[in-house]
């Protein structure tokens, strides 16, 4: 394939010389140039009528992104999704999400800068330039210093570029290329790119389902699951009487649970006076009390408290709930009675909780009234 | 090559005598082209041994769990964390030389840079396997590490020092790593150029990226090298500041003071600077680099060692009579016990080799002796890991309550890890120094008598 021209470069050898070799070509008024240096030079790009960097205002940009996403990210895990109150101190304990702020910040803005750098201001990587693997761009990665003044220029033409080159002082050699030599675009709906993106999210899904759903189950990993321990209901030789499952220790007291003081035997209309229900009258407390009631108290006292349960006959009977007796009780007493029971009658804490024995207490005193309702309940 | 006398300072050359670009370029990539000596082999085999105990400890740790280590109530935290802050510590000096002596202009860190960025990488990477493995299950690490969403709804806690280390350490290693990428993308350019063969053609050509040197980049190159100091300044400080909070922020007597972040930020630069000048001294004289890494930068490394060696001697004294000063009994006691307690010989060998023997360095015939300044270096390396021993054990082996006290004791597997991390770290180093430049060829190039024009005014800021 025929050769195309790229430039006409010239190679000088000192620093002053590179200098003054830019600042004449750009006087000449030539626009596509490049200046190649092994290592940076001081002034060079003032000679070369560069414009300052824009760089800067990415890692501006980057900077302020990540400190701000950090942390309203920290703000957000702490106040909505995820709030926990750590050491006593507010859910927003904002100057403590500083670090991870701090550390994002700077991540960002030099991960950014970087990569704007490489992709948005070289156009990176691009390994198929015209000048790479000339003999010029050899000598400008060593030590010399060249210009390249491109074919492309609007003001160009092969004889007074050479001549300026000359007259600056410079070993001038011409640049050529082959066109199939650059063919490369890569373009994102290419049939194979998406077949690549395609392999790579299944590798790494699949990878991912074995690492979390295979892997750690396998030894060693999954030593956490498989450690030595006692199943519920098991036998084990270490205690004495062989069971693995343990009372707790005399006097425990599970959390939320207060310890009832009265035993059988106290009085418990004295007892009653000192026992307030604290449930107040609502439906939901009725149902409750009516489930419960039903449920516990039922299969003795029967249905509505008149102490004819189907299993009359077969106990000694229990005796109606609508006397005045109980009538005039007060709440308390009939609470303490179902708490700790009453000649046959067993005690019912450990079946009943606090409060649906209370919740009882009301669905009772219901009964009480409607068995013994009164001229104004009717209006 | 002009000789013109220099115009930016009055410092002594950056490399002796004034050798051509050309022969630099000779010089620094002669070790990477040329067949390595026998020498080489025997340093790698040593390391790579070295590395191999590492692997065995590291795998038994996998199948057994951390209880293999000495750790136990009350001393929880043993040469796990002793390890990975002496790494990270030693990981300090690479960013330093790298970043700050950049904004500095301090020219003479061009022969050093490249090298101590490199030891930056391999130390975190070193630290890094500390904390993971002592995590315990460390396949699962990254669920308890980073915020992710996760079906179980939970979110790590941003306001735990433990997790701003995770932030910190993960941050300075990605930074390193993109600063040493990028400084070394010319000189991949020039090893590309350089290449006879076509498969270290192509190798170099992709890394490189396609860089040709151009002045509309080397624009946009030298703002960005600008940028990244600037941010990694800041950033090799708060590493370990962040380091310190871990102990800083607890309640233990010992570990609960302000002292603590510029305290290990400046013993952390006194580590990291005795392991760069011993590799150093030895890379030197292995390949013949004695021009380009003068005995004036290994004075001056030795200068900054002697200024930071008598800033950590300084916060022990402070330490010790803050614990006097607050009447603080418990913080008291705890002083008394790390310099006369059961750990005495800990202390006293910690004291000795950061204290008192870097003062030799106020010789000049010492601190430019060679010889001295590898010993006395490798006393600071031994110094500063005892230390963090010093630190971690003693506090936390008796702290408040005389019924909770307790002895570490290491096992031989604490012993593995460690060895096994002298062995990562020099078989990174040793495969450094053999397949990438160790010096930065388009940095000293600059830096030569003559390698500006003679009269330059309005230099670009940024200049190497």
């Amino acid at each position: 394939m025929e050769k195309k021209l790229y430039s006409i470069s010239a190679i000088y050898s000192t620093p002053n010389d590179i200098v003054a070799a830019a600042k004449a070509v750009k006087d000449a008024g030539y626009t596509k140039f490049d200046v190649h240096t092994p290592y940076p030079i001081h002034g060079l790009d003032g000679a070369m009528g560069l414009k300052e960097t824009k760089l800067g205002f990415v890692t501006l940009f980057a900077g302020i992104l990540g400190a701000v996403g950090m942390i309203s990210f920290a703000s957000w895990v702490a106040i909505v999704d995820y709030p926990q109150v750590i050491g006593g101190k507010p859910y927003w304990s904002w100057p403590a999400f500083v670090p991870v702020t701090y550390e994002i910040a700077v991540l960002l803005a030099v991960l950014l800068t970087v990569g704007a750098m490489i992709v948005f201001f070289f156009k990176f990587p691009n390994t198929s330039h015209p000048l790479h693997d000339t003999p010029y761009m050899k000598k400008v990665s060593a030590d010399r210093f060249g210009v390249a003044i491109q074919a492309a220029d609007e003001m160009f033409d092969e004889k007074k570029v050479r001549e300026l080159l000359k007259s600056t002082g410079g070993e001038v050699e011409a640049i050529y290329y082959s066109e199939e030599f650059l063919i490369f675009k890569p373009q994102l709906f290419d049939p194979k790119f998406i077949l690549l993106l395609i392999g790579v999210s299944l590798a790494t899904s699949a990878g991912g389902y074995l690492y979390f759903n295979k892997v750690l189950y396998l030894p060693p990993f999954d030593w956490m699951v498989e450690q030595p321990r006692f199943d519920v209901q098991s036998r084990t030789d270490y205690f004495e009487d062989g069971h693995s499952m343990r009372l707790p220790v005399q006097g425990t007291v599970a959390r939320g649970f207060i310890p009832y003081p009265y035993v059988l035997g106290a009085k418990a209309d004295s007892i009653g006076k000192f026992l307030i229900n604290p449930l107040l009258n609502s439906k939901v407390t009725l149902e409750l009390g009516k489930k419960k009631y039903l449920t516990y108290c039922s299969p003795c006292h029967g249905n509505f408290g008149n102490g004819d349960s189907r299993l009359n006959g077969q106990f000694p009977n229990p005796p109606t709930l609508h006397s005045d007796k109980i009538r005039n009780w007060p709440d308390g007493a009939i609470f303490h009675t179902i708490t700790v029971g009453q000649n046959v009658m067993p005690a019912y804490q450990y079946q009943i909780s606090r409060d649906e024995r209370w919740a009882v207490v009301k669905y009772v005193r219901t009964l009480q009234r409607a068995y013994n309702a009164k001229e104004s309940d009717l209006r | 090559m002009s000789s013109t006398v220099l115009d930016y300072t009055k410092e002594l050359p950056v490399i002796e005598g004034v050798p051509s670009a050309a022969s630099l370029d000779e010089t620094i990539v002669k070790p990477i082209n040329d067949f390595p000596k026998r020498t080489w082999f025997i340093a790698l085999a040593i390391t790579s041994t070295m590395l191999l105990i590492g692997a065995v400890s590291v795998t038994w740790l996998l199948l057994k769990g951390v209880g293999i280590w000495g750790i136990n109530q009350p001393v929880a935290w043993g040469f796990d964390v002793v390890n990975f802050v002496f790494w990270v510590g030693i990981g300090h000096a690479g960013t330093l030389i790298s970043a700050i002596l950049f904004l500095l202009r301090q020219k003479w860190r061009t022969g050093i840079a490249r090298f101590a960025e490199a030891m930056t990488l391999f130390a975190v990477l070193c630290a890094v396997q500390f904390v993971l493995f002592h995590t315990g299950r460390p396949w699962l690490a990254m669920a308890w590490l980073f915020p992710y969403p996760n079906q179980h709804g939970v979110w790590v806690n941003f306001t735990s020092p433990l997790e701003w280390d995770v932030f910190a350490v993960n941050t300075y290693l990605t930074v390193s790593a993109v600063f040493w990428y990028v400084g070394l993308i010319p000189d991949f350019a020039t090893l590309r150029d350089r290449a006879s063969s076509t498969i270290k053609k192509t190798i170099y050509a992709v890394l490189s990226l396609g860089w040709r040197f151009s002045n509309r980049h080397w624009q946009h190159y030298e703002r960005a090298y600008l940028i990244m100091a600037g941010f990694a300044t800041p950033l090799v400080l708060s590493v370990h500041t962040i380091v310190s909070f871990d102990f800083a922020v607890s309640v233990i007597p010992g570990w609960h003071t302000t002292i603590f972040p510029p305290y290990f930020v400046a013993g952390a630069i006194f580590s990291g600077f005795a392991m760069v000048q011993n590799v150093l001294i030895v890379t030197r004289k292995a390949f013949k680099f004695e021009y380009l890494i003068t005995m004036d930068t290994i004075e001056k490394m030795n200068k900054i060692m002697l200024v930071t060696g008598t800033m950590v001697g300084y916060a022990y004294m402070t330490e010790f009579f803050i614990a006097w000063y607050s009447g603080n009994l418990i913080e008291k006691f705890v002083f008394i016990n790390r310099a006369f307690g059961p750990y005495w010989w800990a202390y006293w060998i910690m004291f000795t080799c950061n204290v008192v023997t870097p003062q030799l360095f106020w010789s000049k015939k010492i601190r430019t002796s060679l010889l001295a300044s590898f010993i006395l270096a490798i006393f600071v390396n031994i110094g500063m890991w005892f230390e963090r021993f010093v630190i971690i054990v003693t506090s936390l082996s008796r702290d408040f309550l005389p019924s909770s006290w307790g002895m570490f004791y290491p096992t031989i597997w604490d012993f593995g890890m460690l060895i096994g991390s002298f062995g990562l770290f020099f078989t990174l180093v040793l495969l450094f120094v053999k397949f990438l430049p160790a010096i930065s060829m388009a940095e000293i190039k600059a830096v030569v008598p003559g390698a500006q024009p003679s009269h330059s005014h309005n230099g670009n800021g940024a200049s190497h």
